[in-house]
């Protein structure tokens, strides 16, 4: 049997939708089906739409590769965040800045259950800050016990010398037991201590909303009487393995854009374009340059947090087709909450009482849905907020072209039509065919990838260090599921370390690679 | 650089962005990235208070003011944060050698991280700051300041690192503070906090670049909320456009301490068909196109966002990025035999012959 056929699936705020490609890409199925509030129903009626509609070719599917955005909508909207308590070892330094302590108070609220910064950490060249405090790890724990979901634990210089961190790990399985999920910021990010403090911290306040997503995949995968392979789609636009997923559901924040990106390219064969992808929940602005996602030069903000990802460079803004739309018809008030998966019932068109995005394009006739009419009383205030809507695209345009009017644009996600035709900033603006789900068709076009990253002096040790880091970070492509006759180093970035009396820099290698066969 | 028009006189938790932003701009490529002295002043001026920013003449003549500058390498510096406690240590070892009160303290260079961090210091001590500096922007060595050009007494220099360790040296010559205060914050773990050139208040009187903080909020307020921030600098700083295009090369190595390259950038626009060199040793220290200079040390080279006006720094800097390289000129102090002779082409290896940035060919 020929496993040569894989879903894409992509499960947003609003919609979850599915394709099933064939070895030379070609798309064999779409759908598109409301999210809802049991991920699983969602998941389960776009995975038999497309499995009733490629017949008895469904024993022919080997992998699903999904995407979705539930850990950047739980941060942006702070809800369903796991309950974290975050402990910083390398004391007295960085004594000046408690973790947590530059977040915007709502997110900060939603995820801190206590912090604390307790001896330990290390110095560039690996000697001790100080011994770590086991003592003041315990009776700290035991404290935050009750009220913890998740320990993110961050010390000084861990990458490079990360023992504290997992000592710590050790000491919490002691003391909360194996189900306390702990995020390590060595596994996490690089150099540059708040951003990677905040990346892990963010990361274990998402185990639950993520586990939750594969969990419910796993299942309806099963209900379908399916034995198939699960990969998670990431936010270089890359595919990563179910077990690594689970340890890192930060990862998945970027996929979707990513996704939607690559599978933007891969339909209009455009290389060098904006893209824009309007969810239900938020929309997002990218760029594609040579055909992949232009990226970040410095860390990502995310729910108004620093960290040091690099993830597609994107603006990000809380407005979609659910977006919901109060205030008056002079001073309307644009989000920054949806209705998500809820357009039907609660918007207008579908006889509820919650204005929407989607309400105001149904009325100005760009888009067709719905039940019912809207009432006339709700149509200046739908109309006015559309018009700052447009304000705010334009805006949002010039920023991410940086002023290069010349670029074309693509539009694509389920509430494309949010974007003119006319916007002002661009080219042309392009709809393309099957755009509605670019997201799903990107998560199965996508490559597998590993990473290594490392502090290399540079003498004589220097060539064989970098070697063995682009061996790892093909090894780990691997393990992924990448072919090993195909997998190459797609990315080597060195930065310098100044002022240290051996020349220093801290090196990020990147392998990807396409799928093997099953 | 006649910037400062009417002087600040305090600096609240809503002043740090402006200044940040002005303090990367005068950074001029190095001083380390702002982003995590904005956090810990914040941090610092919501809980010690506000700092009040004096003139050198409204302090009392005979007391201390204490230069602080952060020494060592910004990407340690931003993975080891600093303790809190550092300054009040400075200040204690101060006041014991020099058996004077501490009645201010000062940035020695207000470009980069440097020019933000004192205002952290100023809060949690409770003490004014002064409203200059020693460089006017950023400079890679403790000796390359207004106080070493005017011959001021520079020892003994004091150093504290975040456990609390105090070194007081009294190196032989400047370049021997250079290498002495560098051995201490190596030992440090890579960065340190450093005290030197403490003086009184009178004896720093005329020997200081006047207003910096000043110019460097002001810097900062003038961007915000402007529609053309690029023009906006260029009449502010009298500074001159050397290129706007996309930075196309960069080459960057770590050599004897120092983050050594360049970064090229191909015009765009208007600009098409140019290439602009900048030359760099931690900070942008020389424009060249097709061999030609077109700006040179200690005249400041910036290169800006195109779009918000923002500094790129050395280490920030990436390949495609949209940006504009701008120059304007330095204090006239710099432009003195004695300025050139410390931090003109020469004293950084360039074989060339310092030309002002408003006099160089376009």
């Amino acid at each position: 049997m020929k496993l040569d056929l894989r879903v894409g699936m992509d499960v947003g705020g609003t919609n979850t939708d599915a394709v099933v490609l064939d070895a030379n890409n070609r798309i064999l199925a779409r759908t598109k089906q409301a999210t809802t509030a049991d991920v699983r129903l969602g998941m389960k009626a776009a995975l038999s739409n497309v499995i009733s509609s490629i017949g008895q070719d469904a024993n022919r599917i080997g992998r699903i590769m999904l995407g979705t955005t539930h850990a950047t909508n739980a941060i942006l909207e702070r809800r369903s965040l796991g309950q974290v308590a975050a402990i910083r070892l390398g004391a007295p330094a960085s004594l000046s800045l408690q973790p947590m302590e530059s977040w915007p108070n709502d997110l900060r609220e939603a995820v801190c259950v206590e912090t604390c910064i307790l001896r330990g950490g290390h110095y560039v060249d690996g000697r001790r800050i100080s011994l770590l405090d086991e003592d003041g790890i315990r009776k700290f724990l035991i404290g935050v016990a009750k009220d913890v979901d998740a320990v993110a634990i961050t010390s000084i210089f861990s990458p490079t010398s990360p023992q504290d961190e997992l000592r710590t790990h050790e000491i919490v399985k002691e003391v909360l037991g194996s189900n306390v999920a702990v995020s390590l910021s060595h596994e996490i990010g690089s150099l540059g201590l708040l951003e990677r403090e905040n990346a892990t911290i963010l990361n274990a306040a998402l185990f639950g909303v993520v586990g939750q997503v594969i969990t419910a995949m796993q299942d309806v995968i099963d209900g379908a009487g399916l034995a198939v392979e699960m990969l998670l789609a990431q936010n270089d636009g890359t595919l990563m393995a179910l077990d690594f997923a689970k340890r890192f559901p930060i990862l998945t924040i970027g996929s979707g854009p990513a996704n939607s990106l690559r599978g933007a390219a891969f339909l209009t064969g455009l290389s060098n374009t904006i893209v824009v992808d309007v969810g239900g929940t938020s929309t997002d602005f990218g760029v594609l340059v040579n055909g992949y996602p232009r990226e970040s030069a410095a860390g990502v903000e995310i729910g108004g947090v620093r960290t040091n990802f690099r993830m597609p460079d994107l603006l990000s803004v809380a407005i979609g087709g659910g977006t919901i739309i109060s205030g008056s018809a002079e001073q309307p008030i644009v989000g920054p909450k949806s209705v998500g998966y809820r357009l039907d019932p609660d918007a207008l068109v579908f006889g509820g009482i919650t204005a929407t995005l989607s309400d105001a394009l149904v009325v100005e006739g760009r888009f067709e849905l719905g039940t019912h009419n809207v009432q006339t009383s709700e149509l200046a205030r739908l109309k006015s907020a559309l018009r700052n809507v447009n304000e705010f695209i334009a805006d949002a345009i010039d920023q991410v072209t940086l002023g290069n009017t010349h670029l074309p644009l693509v539009a694509v996600g389920g509430a494309a039509s949010l974007i003119p035709d006319d916007i002002k900033g661009v080219s042309r603006v392009i709809y393309p065919e099957n755009g509605d789900v670019a997201n799903a068709i990107g998560a199965a076009i996508a490559w597998v990838s590993g990473h290594w990253q490392g502090v290399v002096q540079i003498d004589d040790g220097f060539n064989t260090a970098v070697a063995n880091g682009r061996t790892m970070a093909c090894n780990r492509a691997i393990e992924a599921g990448a072919d090993p006759q195909l997998v190459e180093v797609i990315e080597q970035i060195e930065t310098p370390l100044s002022y240290l009396v051996t020349p220093t820099v801290h090196l990020i290698i990147k392998a990807a690679g396409p799928l093997n066969h099953l | 650089m006649a910037v400062s028009q009417s002087a600040i006189t305090q600096i609240t938790q809503d002043d740090v962005e402006d200044l940040a932003f002005g303090c990367a701009l005068l950074g001029t490529g190095g001083g380390g990235s702002v982003g995590g002295a904005i956090l810990e002043t914040r941090s610092a001026i919501r809980k010690f208070g506000s700092v009040d920013v004096l003139q050198l003449k409204d302090l009392p003549a005979n007391g201390l003011v204490m230069p602080i500058c952060g020494i060592g390498a910004p990407t340690i510096s931003f993975e080891m944060l600093n303790n809190g406690g550092e300054a009040q240590l400075l200040r204690r070892e101060v006041e014991r050698v020099f058996n004077k009160p501490v009645v201010a303290i000062m940035a020695s260079e207000i470009g980069g991280s440097n020019g933000v961090e004192p205002v952290m210091w100023a809060s949690r001590l409770g003490l004014p700051i002064v409203d200059a500096d020693t460089m006017g922007r950023a400079f890679p060595e403790v000796q390359m300041g207004s106080f070493f050009v005017r011959g001021l007494p520079l020892t003994p220099i004091i150093l504290v690192d975040f456990q609390g360790n105090v070194a007081t040296i009294t190196p032989t010559s400047g370049a021997s503070a250079e290498s002495e205060s560098r051995a201490f914050t190596i030992a440090a773990g890579g960065v340190a906090l450093m005290a030197d050139y403490i003086n009184p208040a009178t004896t720093m009187i005329g020997n200081v670049i006047d207003g910096s903080l000043s110019t460097a909020i002001e810097i900062g307020r003038a961007v915000r909320g402007s529609t053309d921030p690029i023009k906006k600098l260029r009449t502010l700083l009298g500074a001159q456009t050397l290129i706007t295009g996309k930075i196309s090369e960069i080459k960057r190595r770590t050599d004897a301490g120092f983050v050594r390259g360049s970064v090229t950038i191909r015009g765009t626009g208007t600009d098409a068909g140019r290439e602009l060199r900048i030359e760099i040793q931690n900070e942008n220290l020389i424009a060249t196109e097709n061999g030609r200079v077109l700006a040179s040390v200690p005249d400041l080279i910036s290169v800006l966002d195109t779009q918000t006006g923002a500094a790129i720094s050395t280490e920030e800097a990436k390949y495609a990025m949209r940006v504009t390289a701008m120059a304007w000129p330095c204090d006239p102090l710099w432009r003195t035999a004695q300025g050139l002779k410390t931090v003109g082409p020469r004293a950084f290896g360039y074989d060339i012959e310092y030309v002002p940035v408003e006099n160089s060919p376009r």
